[in-house]
């Protein structure tokens, strides 16, 4: 057993060049509700932590052409309480609103939750559906990736060992669009999602689906944006038979497996009870924003 | 020796309280709620070594070799031990399976099944040590399921086994060979054949019951120490010090004079605390290395290395008489243990159907062994888990002659001078007055919610007594202590403090109860079976009568009167009458401060085996709705009415029946274990096994009946078990009236719910 080295640099150069050095298993560290759980329960035995919490630029919220920028490291309270974002974003929150209890997401953030690569982590579907682009920042510079090409297997993402992601830019909202998300667990809250069902989408003066995204949760080896899904949505009024084409497309890419936290049946066929329910609400909330 | 208030408890119905059925704050909630508690955890002895313990793999395997060499010379590493390190007895014997589930022997019976300990300066060091110590098994097919253990081409555990009470003619059990099951137990009365064929309706279901997990907050954790002399001290979590201290010294062969056992704070128990699991280990590792040596489980070893309740399966077939009397029940049931027996199984034939006065019954039971960790006691130990059917079969029987549910079990309900199965004749009991406040109560009124479903259950619990060794000291400033053998599971130090304040006439403020080490009392019963406020009421209140007579003996002598001149009264000695003559009345305090020049120390200590607990009876009314597109099942409303003799501290017996239906509530929808195909279990901690949060359960509606115990005091009954005995059935019940099929197999979960559904949806 090696010895633990933290860290805890002070800018994004220096984060990305302690990772680029490290010899054994490093560990980006935010708010740590992921990998201090790991580490205590011996799931992951790092030689070097370096914790993020000390650079100005990955913590922040703010206006940026019309949209967001949230650092990735910022908490979910700090999310949840930023009245703007949380108006703009209401599926969003609601995704970041079931992370843990309100101790966790005093220190839980998006970035951690995307980067820990959980197929069950529950604002990772919002963020899917809402076309938010992640920063990432590497010693070859920065990239800026879409966030559902992050997450590639559980616990595995695409950034390579020394890449960093700094924040999320959520995009500029037109009027009457709407986002939503839901999850199924057996408890009320403290649970782990058995799936989880994001749908975002924007309609027309006449109330006609321009746009939708749906992504959904814990049914597969990642979250999945459910591009087929989507598509059944634009051009219709989101009504009952769209809705039905949609949840077709929704089960049919679920591609769960038998775990304690539930059956693939079971899963496959939430899933689309979920899902029209969740159009429905997204539906609701796009009407009302004018 | 006679214990005259064994006899003669004084109860009287009319007495005066001050103190009894008030609610006064717990003189140890303070500590609490701050976090200043101290839990053994707090323990920190100087020198003191972390100890970990290296556990088995697998499900079923025998130890060919462990070489603990690697592990012995890493630095920092002061003790290593084995089944080396601890007496041989046989197996198949008590001691001889108590020692084997400590640490394994011949073989490992489970996964998480302690082979080895180490004690080392840090935590890293012994976690690491565990990696350098070698085991070689062989690893056997293993079994789980109780009733795949029974069957005949089944792995065995034990090649030596036999049936206990195994019987020609049924094929389930066999004498010639080894089995799983460890005893076929009958009991009945009357002739169920003649009670069947006199039946109007029969109805008869089989269920199943999964294990589930105590859940105490406070994982176990133990401090040992050994001196020159060879003597031993432990700190630890127990609501059983003098059990664990005389267990010790049979599995150590020590003498129980030579080790001393201190309870700590106790962060939950709720049967599961009655068994030692690291303590021995720790005390082997401490002689060994001569340092203090802590064992502190994480919530993975607690699952995985503690005992759960029993899984069952049942059949349980009831007849009766369009009029709702009925005439015969019968039920097999199994018991699901862990590698060796002890799941406490006769309860349940004992208790499934007391409540109701019936003619013939026949129950056949039996207990079979697993590959599992050993189970352990749990609230009302396998009785709630067959009540799940019973209950069941009584709603669909009301339903189906078209009688009230709690009108139905009124006709049967047993009545004081009832005699039970197990040949006990009942004195004043409480069942009748419980269903009649259930009846009665709002929320039995209440028109059932729209798009919910309403189910009621009963249950009933012994109550015990036992063996309770305490003492009481007057200061000389008239406050007191009372030094308790049992250990305080659930707030228990309150309640007894407040009888002796009532007895003594002194405020509860000038009592304190203190928790006794095993050297300081004598032997104390397990704390367990709602036995410990009625039992320390009985032995603290004798206490308080013998300093009473004391002092008035005292003041006597201080007055020069003869003894019968002094009368005691709202704690004051007094002159008996104006004859005895003009004296200034005496407080406890004037008296205790004079010890100087009278007769010393005012002390008084009670050893009794006490008799005379009073059964206890509940009945609990649920409402629970269904979400039919995802099975989820909402608890919308709960009232649990049961009878308590009487409520010492109401709010503390309130806490009691909420916190059994909340267990309940858990076991009934979510609890599960998820074993894999290799035996392991897969969600040992409390993110995937799931019990209940806050806000799972609404705010739990209680009604306390009061139909006193005159065997006691005070007149009151334990209340610790009865509380969970109904819920499961209450709440299938319930589901089965909203989604109009009720479940027979525990948990009610949501993928188990829609599966339901869906047939029924297939069937219609």
């Amino acid at each position: 057993m090696s010895e633990l080295r933290y860290e805890a640099p002070e800018s994004v150069s220096a984060a990305v060049a302690l990772l680029a050095g490290a010899k054994g298993m490093a560990r980006v560290l935010a708010g740590g509700t992921d990998v201090i759980v790991q580490m205590e329960t011996e799931l992951i035995e790092p030689e070097l932590i370096v914790d993020i919490k000390k650079i100005p630029e990955v913590r922040g919220i703010s206006a940026e052409n019309g949209g967001f920028r949230v650092g990735a490291a910022a908490t979910g309270m700090q999310i949840c309480d930023h009245k703007e974002f949380a108006r703009t974003w209401p599926g969003v929150i609601e995704g970041v609103k079931l992370i843990g209890s309100i101790q966790v997401k005093g220190r839980a953030s998006m970035g951690g939750n995307l980067c820990n690569a959980s197929p069950g982590a529950d604002s990772v579907p919002p963020m899917f559906t809402a076309g938010a682009i992640a920063r990432v920042v590497g010693p070859k510079g920065v990239r800026e990736v879409p966030v559902e090409q992050i997450p590639t297997a559980p616990g595995k993402t695409s950034l390579a060992k020394d890449e960093i992601v700094t924040s999320f830019f959520f995009p500029a909202r037109p009027k009457r669009s709407g986002d939503a998300y839901q999850r199924f667990t057996p408890r009320t809250e403290m649970d782990i999602a058995v799936t989880g069902v994001a749908i975002n989408l924007s309609l027309d003066d006449k109330g006609v689906c321009t746009a939708a995204r749906v992504a959904i949760g814990a049914v597969a080896p990642t979250a999945l944006l459910v591009k087929d899904a989507g598509a059944a949505l634009v051009g219709t009024k989101v009504d009952d038979a769209a809705i039905e084409k949609m949840v077709a497309a929704a089960r049919a890419a679920c591609k769960p497996i038998d775990d304690k936290r539930g059956t693939k049946e079971f899963r496959i066929e939430v899933t689309g009870v979920l899902a029209k329910r969740v159009a429905k609400a997204a539906l609701e909330r796009a009407l009302a924003n004018k | 020796m006679a214990h005259d208030i064994l006899d003669n408890s004084g109860f009287s119905a009319d007495r005066k309280l001050k103190i009894v059925g008030t609610n006064p704050i717990k003189h140890d909630g303070w500590d609490k709620v701050t976090g200043a508690a101290k839990f053994s955890s707090d323990i920190v002895l100087p020198g003191m070594l972390v100890g970990k313990v290296l556990r088995s793999p697998h499900a079923h395997a025998v130890i060919k070799s462990i070489d603990t060499s690697a592990a012995e010379k890493l630095s920092g590493v002061k003790a290593v031990v084995t089944r080396a390190d601890f007496p041989e007895i046989k197996e198949g014997t008590p001691y001889g399976d108590m020692t084997r589930m400590v640490i394994a022997r011949e073989k490992v019976y489970h996964e998480g099944h302690p082979v080895a300990a180490v004690a080392a300066t840090s935590e890293s060091i012994a976690k690491r040590a565990l990696k350098l110590i070698k085991v070689e098994y062989e690893v056997l097919p293993h079994v789980i399921d109780p009733v795949e253990a029974m069957k005949p081409d089944a792995p065995v555990l034990h090649a030596y086994m036999r049936t206990k009470g195994a019987k020609p003619g049924d094929a389930k059990v066999w004498a010639d060979k080894a089995s799983n099951v460890v005893e076929r137990y009958e009991l009945g009365v009357g002739d169920v054949a003649k009670g069947f064929a006199e039946a109007e309706f029969v109805v008869e279901h089989v269920y199943d019951t999964k294990p589930m997990h105590q859940g105490y907050i406070e994982p176990q954790s133990c401090v040992a120490t050994a001196s020159e002399e060879g003597e031993v001290e432990l700190w630890c979590c127990t609501q059983a010090p003098f059990v664990y201290r005389d267990r010790l010294s049979e599995i150590l062969k020590m003498d129980s004079s030579k080790i001393k056992v201190q309870q700590s704070e106790l962060g939950g128990g709720f049967g599961g605390k009655t068994a030692f699991y690291a303590e021995p280990i720790a005390i082997q590792l401490a002689r060994k290395a001569r340092r203090p040596v802590k064992i502190t489980f994480t919530r993975s070893e607690v699952f995985r290395g503690t005992g759960p309740v029993s899984g069952t399966q049942s059949r349980i077939k009831i007849g009766c008489r369009k009029d709702g009397t009925i005439t015969a029940a019968e039920a097999e049931l199994v018991f699901q243990t862990g590698p060796y027996s002890g799941s406490a199984f006769t309860n349940a034939p004992q208790a499934m159907f007391t409540r109701y006065d019936l003619p013939n019954v026949k129950t056949v039971s039996y207990e079979v062994v697993s590959n599992r960790p050993k189970v352990a006691s749990f609230r009302a130990p396998c009785v709630p888990q067959v009540v799940f059917g019973v209950e069941d079969v009584m709603s669909e029987l009301a339903t189906k002659i078209g009688m009230d549910q709690i009108e139905f079990r009124l006709k049967n309900a047993m009545a004081d001078g009832a005699t039970t199965i197990y040949a006990e004749k009942f004195g004043k009991i409480g069942f009748i007055e419980t269903l009649e406040a259930a009846k009665n109560c709002e929320h039995y009124k209440s028109p059932v919610p729209k798009g919910c479903g309403r189910g009621i259950s009963t249950g009933f619990w012994f109550n015990r007594g036992g063996e309770t060794s305490s003492s009481l000291q007057v200061a000389p400033d008239g406050s007191v202590t009372i030094t308790l053998g049992t250990a305080d599971v659930a707030g228990s130090r309150i309640s007894i403090s407040m009888m002796v304040a009532e007895e003594l006439g002194i405020p509860v403020d000038k009592v304190r109860a203190v928790l006794a080490d095993t050297h300081q009392l004598g032997f104390n019963r397990v704390t367990a079976g709602s036995r410990t406020t009625f039992s320390q009421g009985v032995v603290l209140v004798d206490c308080s009568r013998k300093v009473i007579k004391e002092m008035a003996g005292r003041a006597a002598r201080i007055w020069k009167v003869p003894e019968e001149g002094v009368m005691f009264e709202d704690g004051m000695f007094r002159p008996a009458s104006t004859n005895v003559g003009e004296f200034k009345p005496l407080s406890i305090a004037d008296i205790a401060k004079q010890t100087t020049n009278t007769e010393g120390a005012i002390a008084a200590r009670s050893d009794m085996n006490v008799t005379g607990a009073g059964p206890g009876f509940g009945c609990h009314i649920v409402d629970v709705k269904v979400d039919e597109e995802t099975g989820f099942t909402e608890i919308v409303r709960y009232t649990v009415v049961e009878d308590a003799g009487k409520a010492i501290h109401p709010l503390q017996v309130e806490g009691q029946f909420q916190g059994g239906a909340v267990q309940g509530i858990g076991w009934a929808l979510n609890e599960e274990y998820i074993f894999g195909t290799d035996g392991k279990m897969q969600n040992p901690g409390f993110l995937d096994y799931r019990m209940p949060v806050a806000s799972d359960v609404p705010n739990i509606d209680t009604i306390i009946v009061e139909v006193p115990n005159p065997k006691h005091p005070y007149g009151l009954r334990g209340v610790g078990e009865v509380p969970v005995v109904p819920t499961m059935a209450a709440i299938a019940n319930a589901i089965g009236n909203c989604i109009g099929i009720r479940p027979r197999s525990l948990p009610m979960s949501p993928p188990r719910l829609l599966k339901l559904l869906k047939e029924k949806k297939g069937k219609a």
